[in-house]
């Protein structure tokens, strides 16, 4: 079917989300990264409404879309506040809640 | 209105009484005393309306339960705030609110000047609340209250003096030993309740004849329990170190309490439980060798006894054990009898009791107390009239109570005779102690304060001191008050005693061999299922004056005793002292009691306590459950806090991990 070849793009994007966040070290990148992986998700959700004909998945990837704004308004939010404090913009060096 | 009404109301006013003084004690100040009397001496009224009421009634009808509501009523128990108004507990009512509301009358004047004297009101009502609870509740739970409760009022009277360490540690003393009682009537009644299925009188009563055979093993174990717990209250060997002790209370205190209401609940619970002692045989025997054997030594103890109010508290506990006797061998209308004139010669003894303590200003020794027969007048007649009525002379209340006793119990034949006659050995020991208390206090050359009082002044000590310790006192709040009183400047003491006086008198008369039985008569309902309280138990009318002869004899024998010894020739009982120096240490040492319990009670339990302390505490719960618990939980976060590095790359790694394993998981499980 070629409604597989969605699911493999969608698969792929996600891992190329999950190897950014893990990988670069700027919050800003990897803040991009997670909205790769959020809108892998929502591709798939797209692909397997329109495999089983409903529309229950296109809804989901609404709501998905709508958390993914309010997740970026916080993290932009949270970035903005590190820059104002003269914080280096650097995840390793924001380590102080060790145990 | 109906009896049941009435009893309620019985137990209103106390409470009423208690709330008042006890919510407002800064503000009543003198009031506090009246309102106490005036709510006592009300319920005293509503107990003459409930006999009336009950007497209306055709005598099959006169056992009437009312309850006002289900503490709980599940699973079988049934649990009700209820009482039970038959002839027994309206004897008892009329007896403990009549008593009491003299009695309140007499601490009016007698505590006038100590600080405490709101609290102490307050509190001697709420111990007149509890006896009626005791005596009017309806069933086992009931009891269990009262009996709670007046342990707690006892306490807190006890110990009013609290800044006197005598008076706390006595208190503590009856405490402790009262709610051994207390777990007594508990277990005792889950005795009972486990066969019969109710906990209300009439229902295990009505059910015992049924479930149980004669000395089945369950009901003689229940039976024995609830004699601890009436053993404790009463003041019966074992258990009676207490009443002595709680001498350090108020003169009034010992008088109400401590003589004539509260320890004589034991024989109000063995006359109420009687449809079980009746099939316990066994364990009425055991309540009757004890009552028997308290009588002997108690009455031998007040032999040397030099306080004149331990003095009257051994008397108590001897005359308790005539009643103790009588109940358990089946004399129930007798007993109640004697509980009856004893509690109004024995309130008034110590009254008068309180009278000299007075004039001696708060000295209680006989060593120090002659001569006060002129210059107390009054006070010696009561005290006289008391006396003749504790030792048994006609025709005084006790007299005829006391022999009604013996009688029943010779009539009865067999070990009971064995009682009987043990019973006329107490009567020489009660008339011997108690006119050594009157020929030491009364006669011979007046004492320094006797002399003062005759020439109009009361005696007051330099400082004042504890009478047992000789400590140095003050006269603040916890402590008696600076002022002492006499009934002869009284009106308040005056009326409370004449009343007794003229009660000891003729309150025999209400039970004449062959000539009345009013008391027999009126409890017969009560008693009308158990074949003890059967005519063919009573002795005849001849038997019982024959009784009533040898009784009076007896108790002449021993103030005779008592006159040759103290006034014909003084200085015979310091020679018998040294003669038999051994004999006189046993009994000045209360037949070693004391160290008995010490030494079988008190020490096993202390050295247990400490190995619990050393041991127990120390090692294994400090030690090893705390001391483990802790150490596990440290370590355990030690080890778990090395996973918290704070780098956000390694958490989302881990978590992504851990998403992956859950992932793969599934997807190999459902392929």
């Amino acid at each position: 079917m070629t409604l597989g070849w969605y699911l493999a793009v969608s698969a792929i994007i996600f891992c190329i989300g999950v190897g950014g966040v893990l990988v670069r070290r700027n919050p800003l990148v990897i803040l991009l990264c997670l909205e790769l992986m959020l809108n892998a998700g929502n591709l798939a959700l797209v692909t397997f409404a329109r495999m089983h004909g409903g529309e229950a998945g296109q809804i989901f990837a609404l709501i998905v879309m709508v958390v993914a704004a309010c997740e970026v308004t916080v993290g932009l939010g949270l970035i903005v506040a590190i820059s104002r404090r003269n914080l280096p913009v650097d995840v390793d060096k924001l380590h102080e809640l060790n145990g | 209105m109906s009896p049941t009404t009435w009893g309620w109301l019985v137990l209103l006013f106390p409470l009423i009484g208690t709330v008042t003084i006890g919510v407002g004690f800064k503000r009543w100040g003198r009031a506090a005393g009246v309102i106490g009397t005036v709510a006592i001496a009300l319920s005293f009224v509503a107990a003459v309306g409930a006999l009336l009421s009950l007497l209306g009634r055709p005598e099959g009808g006169r056992e009437v339960t009312s309850s006002l509501w289900n503490y709980a009523s599940s699973a079988g128990v049934d649990a009700k705030l209820q009482i039970l108004v038959d002839p027994i507990s309206i004897f008892m009512i009329l007896v403990v609110t009549g008593v009491s509301t003299l009695i309140h009358l007499y601490s009016t004047a007698y505590m006038r000047s100590d600080r405490g004297y709101a609290r102490y009101f307050a509190y001697l009502n709420f111990f007149v609340l509890s006896m009626l609870i005791l005596v009017l509740g309806g069933n086992f739970i009931m009891l269990t209250v009262g009996w709670a409760f007046v342990g707690a009022a006892s306490y807190l009277l006890i110990s009013f003096w609290y800044r006197r360490n005598t008076a706390t540690s006595a208190g503590i003393k009856a405490f402790v030993i009262n709610v051994l009682g207390d777990v007594g009537i508990v277990l005792g009644t889950f005795f009972i309740f486990r066969h019969t299925h109710t906990v209300s009188y009439l229902g295990s009563f009505k059910a015992a004849p049924h479930v149980f055979h004669t000395d089945s093993p369950d009901l003689v174990a229940g039976c024995l329990l609830f004699l601890v717990g009436a053993f404790a209250k009463s003041a019966q060997l074992p258990l009676h170190t207490w009443l002595a002790d709680a001498m350090e209370g108020p003169t009034p205190v010992s008088s109400l309490i401590h003589a004539a209401t509260m320890v004589t609940a034991g024989v109000y619970l063995i006359v109420r439980l009687h449809p079980f002692f009746q099939l316990a045989p066994t364990a009425a025997e055991v309540g009757a060798i004890v009552g028997c054997a308290t009588l002997l030594v108690a009455g031998t103890i007040a032999l040397v006894v030099t306080d004149l109010k331990r003095v009257i508290a051994y008397s108590t506990m001897s005359q308790i054990g005539y009643m103790i006797m009588g109940a358990s061998g089946g004399a129930y209308s007798a007993a109640l009898f004697h509980l009856m004139t004893h509690a109004f010669f024995k309130a008034l003894l110590f009254m008068a009791a309180g009278s000299i303590i007075g004039a001696m200003a708060g000295d209680q020794s006989l060593d120090r107390m002659h001569g006060f027969r002129k210059a107390m007048p009054f006070t010696f007649a009561c005290f006289l009239i008391g006396g003749l009525a504790l030792s048994g002379i006609p025709p005084f209340a006790g007299w005829f109570s006391k022999d009604d006793i013996i009688a029943y119990l010779n009539n009865r034949g067999g070990i009971w005779e064995v009682f009987g006659i043990l019973g006329y050995v107490g009567a020489l020991l009660t008339g011997l102690y108690t006119f050594r208390m009157i020929f030491r206090a009364f006669f011979g050359d007046p004492s320094p304060e006797a002399v003062e009082l005759e020439h109009g002044h009361i005696a007051h000590a330099e400082v004042p001191r504890n009478p047992m310790t000789g400590e140095e006192e003050d006269t603040d709040v916890g402590f008696p008050g600076p002022e002492h009183v006499i009934a002869e400047r009284e009106w308040a003491m005056k009326v409370a005693m004449g009343a007794l006086a003229a009660l000891a008198v003729v309150g025999g008369f209400l039970q004449i061999p062959g000539v009345d039985h009013v008391i027999e008569n009126f409890l017969s309902p009560a008693l009308a299922g158990a074949p003890l309280a059967a005519a063919s138990h009573e002795p005849s009318t001849s038997t019982a004056w024959i009784g009533l002869i040898i009784g009076a004899v007896i108790g002449l024998v021993g103030i005779t005793l008592a006159y040759s010894v103290y006034v014909a020739r003084p200085g015979t009982s310091a020679r018998l002292q040294r003669r038999l120096p051994a004999v006189h240490n046993f009994l000045i040492h209360k037949w070693y009691f004391d160290e008995l319990i010490d030494f079988v009670v008190v020490r096993p339990a202390l050295t247990i306590g400490r190995f619990s302390q050393d041991v127990l505490d120390r090692i294994v719960v400090t030690g090893g459950v705390t001391g483990g618990v802790t150490a596990a939980v440290r370590s355990g976060g030690a080890a778990v806090r090395r996973a918290q590095t704070g780098f956000l790359r390694y958490y989302a790694g881990a978590l992504i991990f851990g998403l992956t394993i859950v992932v793969l998981y599934f997807l190999i499980s459902s392929t």
